[in-house]
């Protein structure tokens, strides 16, 4: 599974750690995150994030 | 004097006369600048941001000439950012009752300033908050606009935007509204602001402009958190916004240099002249004499950037690494560039800031031009026809 980058703050979403401030479990994809999930760095939604 | 700027709504700011560097040396001041807050007298005495630390006296003097200020029941604190909550500590003081606003970022963000433990209540978009009567607030979260904690609070009754610092000016001024003051000061202030802060986050700028239009709020004022208030037609700074992060610049030009002993300026100077020649509008700057912010401001409208250092130690001058990696930072896309300047041996200025400017993301227009030690009139021919060619790409491109 790719990582996201975040293209403001420039946080990596790693699916295998997930985001557990999110309430992300670790094995979650990019593409299976919610819409409302946000950067947990600086609070973006996930259209500004890229493919690493 | 008390200024009502919509009705029960109180401009209770400050006006720094002094400042003239901002967020460290990053955003240098012509004037000053102003931080606004705003008192609202609904049933429920709410406060919308405070000052900066030094002016908490000015801030509570203020108040105190329309309420006492232990009746404040809310305070909203739109950004964490000191310049806006640095007074927080002397307000919760002056108003125990008081119940504190904000993002969840903003909870975390004032705890890392302020290790207190005030009364805080997080809230999102779309959250409604009464004041009782006929006045409500609604919450609009703005991340990234320009710090994770950032937020809009919109008023109903008068239809004001309390935008923070979006659509905001570094301008100290005795008159607080925009149609009070000369317009062209008035948006280049505006201009120099957005090119310094916003730039980056124009991607961010464009989603929100796009979701305050779509959700329909009716906007009669935009009370900013520096500077003067938007009060006729406040359409016109969003307009500006949005065209501004479109990244849809002119065909003009901005040219920085840093000279030691001349030999890179007499090039700054031949290049000016075909620039000229090909009927572009330029503005030329040593960066050692001026002022970065106001060149970074000039940079906005502008759709071909010329850089110039002599070869020192290999590499380019300091202050003009300085100001590229300050630009680089800003991320302008969709511009033209170009790089030139003098050498005594092997050079290596020129390739050094083209590499920069490639890897920021600036078309490399022309060969980079250099001349050795002091140019000669063959030299300064070259570097005008250099500029003249440069000229030609540009309003090719943006014409």
């Amino acid at each position: 599974m790719p990582k996201y980058r975040c293209t403001v703050c420039g946080y990596i979403y790693d699916p295998e750690q997930g985001d557990l401030s999110g309430g992300i479990k670790p094995g979650t994809a990019f593409e299976d995150l919610p819409d409302t999930w946000v950067c947990p760095e600086c609070g973006v939604g996930k259209d500004m994030f890229e493919k690493v | 004097m008390i200024c009502e700027i919509s009705k029960d709504v109180f401009w209770v700011g400050a006006v720094d006369w002094s400042v003239r560097h901002f967020h460290g040396h990053t955003f240098n001041t012509g004037s000053g600048t102003t931080y606004n807050a705003y008192l609202i007298l609904g049933e429920k005495i709410t406060l919308i941001d405070t000052v900066f630390g030094p002016f908490a006296a000015e801030l509570l003097e203020q108040i105190s000439g329309i309420v006492p200020p232990e009746k404040i029941d809310y305070i909203i604190a739109n950004h964490v950012e000191t310049d806006h909550s640095g007074a927080l500590p002397e307000i919760m003081r002056a108003a125990p009752r008081a119940k504190l606003f904000g993002t969840a970022k903003c909870r975390e963000g004032l705890y890392r300033h302020y290790y207190a433990s005030w009364p805080f209540q997080t809230v999102k978009t779309g959250d409604k908050l009464s004041l009782g009567g006929n006045k409500a607030v609604t919450f609009i979260e703005a991340p990234m606009l320009h710090w994770p904690d950032s937020m809009f609070t919109y008023l109903d009754d008068g239809q004001v935007l309390f935008s923070n610092d979006a659509f905001g000016q570094h301008l100290a001024h005795s008159k607080r509204f925009a149609d009070e003051i000369e317009s062209g000061i008035l948006m280049r202030e505006a201009a120099k602001y957005y090119a310094n802060i916003l730039w980056p986050l124009s991607r961010l700028v464009i989603g929100k402009i796009a979701e305050l239009r779509k959700s329909g709020l009716p906007v009669s004022l935009i009370a900013p958190s520096h500077g003067m208030i938007w009060r006729k037609d406040p359409g016109v700074i969003v307009e500006n916004y949005a065209r501004w992060a479109q990244n849809r610049p002119a065909a003009k030009a901005v040219l920085v240099y840093e000279t030691m002993w001349g030999g890179t300026e007499k090039m700054a100077g031949a290049i000016y002249s075909g620039l000229l020649d090909a009927g572009v509008e330029t503005a030329m700057f040593d960066i050692n004499r001026a002022d970065h912010s106001e060149i970074i401001g000039q940079m906005l409208e502008a759709g071909g950037y010329l850089f110039g250092s002599p070869t020192h130690d290999n590499g380019m001058l300091p202050n003009l690494a300085g100001f590229i990696h300050l630009l680089k930072g800003l991320r302008p896309q969709n511009r033209l560039a170009a790089v030139f300047g003098s050498f005594g041996w092997a050079g290596g200025a020129v390739k050094e800031i083209e590499k920069i400017l490639s890897e920021s993301g600036l078309a490399l227009t022309c060969e980079g031009i250099s001349a050795q030690y002091s140019p000669d009139p063959r030299d300064l021919e070259a570097c005008r026809n250099f500029g003249r060619e440069f000229g030609r790409k540009l309003i090719g491109a943006y014409k």
